[in-house]
């Protein structure tokens, strides 16, 4: 394919998709507004089932089963990356030097670890009330702990962070939340429908039926899936070296 | 006003998104993602949606820079001892 063609082949596809999406974008309602016609009722829906916040409903109650896609995306993201990162046979582990850490990193890291740990559990166990949920918070939580790495070195986290451990966690966590949806099937109603639980009293934290346990199940999937995530890209730039024990 | 704050989040973005796409080393370029990731959530948190906010912090900020820094790491370390390339 010659330089002339692509470039005029580059051209037409882009000025057609331009065109398209000027039509698209005319037809639009105009920026801001005040009529929401599916977000009134999805305010409506989450009122009714005692939710505070309105995208945790969204996200474990109304649209739960895209949820669990989404969860099983993750998951099978973190298997194939468990699987194309792993040691092979050619690779050996060298254990890392312990580096000098400068003085104020060091503070800084450690100081902040536990608040930023702590900051993720609470966005976490407040997602059906407050904005976040288990999936920001979740992230959150398990990129604090890799601030060890930061502040002491890579032998510190390996000792709070067995790798096993939140394998098994992540797993567990996805189970947990199709147990979840199967419960209700078992209850007489629809996969993943939030009618088996009372619904609580409103902006409490057990408010919102089946939504807090989906919610804290995402949680602990995402901290679980994000440190093994982790674990085997620094692995990698850490601790596995090509060639056999050269 | 809640208009022009708007604005001024649209074209930080617009500005460090193209910054991202300009910059030609890579770990450069995970800082400037890291920035863009920040703004981006600015710009969300102005719209309104702070839940989306949280998580572009969360992942765009933090977690997409941090496992690029890695990658490049053990991509230049494998350079090294196969001798420069450049």
């Amino acid at each position: 394919m010659s330089r002339r063609f692509r470039l005029w082949l580059v051209a037409v596809g882009g000025a057609g998709l331009a065109a398209l999406f000027t039509a698209a974008a005319l037809d639009l309602p105009a920026f801001g507004g005040d009529h929401h016609p599916y977000g009134d009722r999805a305010v409506h829906a989450s009122l009714s089932r005692h939710t505070a916040n309105v995208i945790a409903s969204v996200n474990f109650d109304q649209r739960a089963f895209d949820t669990l896609g989404e969860m099983t995306i993750l998951f099978a993201a973190v298997i194939g990356c468990g699987a194309l990162l792993r040691q092979t046979r050619d690779e050996h582990r060298a254990t890392p030097e312990p580096q000098e850490v400068a003085r104020p990193v060091r503070r800084y890291a450690l100081l902040v670890l536990p608040v930023a740990l702590l900051t993720g559990l609470y966005v976490i166990a407040h997602g059906q009330l407050s904005p976040g949920g288990g999936f920001q918070g979740g992230v959150v939580a398990a990129t604090s702990l890799h601030l060890l790495y930061l502040g002491a070195d890579y032998r510190a986290l390996e000792r709070v962070r067995p790798v096993a451990l939140y394998e098994t966690g992540d797993a567990v966590a996805t189970s947990a939340y199709v147990v979840t949806g199967l419960a209700a099937l078992i209850g007489g109603s629809a996969f993943l429908a939030n009618t088996l639980l009372p619904y609580g009293t409103f902006n409490t934290l057990s408010s919102g039926g089946t939504v807090p346990l989906l919610n804290a199940a995402v949680g602990m999937e995402v901290a679980c899936a994000v440190v093994v995530l982790l674990a085997r890209f620094l692995d990698q730039a850490v601790e596995i070296e090509e060639g056999n024990g050269t | 006003m809640a208009d022009a704050v708007i604005v001024v989040a649209l074209l930080l973005v617009a500005a460090s998104a193209t910054a991202a796409v300009a910059a030609r080393d890579p770990v450069r370029q995970a800082l400037v993602l890291s920035v863009l990731g920040v703004v981006l959530a600015i710009l969300f948190t102005v719209l309104q949606a702070p839940d989306v906010a949280l998580s572009q912090l969360a992942v765009g900020s933090a977690l997409t820079p941090l496992l690029l820094l890695l990658a490049v790491h053990k991509v230049r370390r494998r350079g090294r001892r196969e001798g420069p390339r450049r």
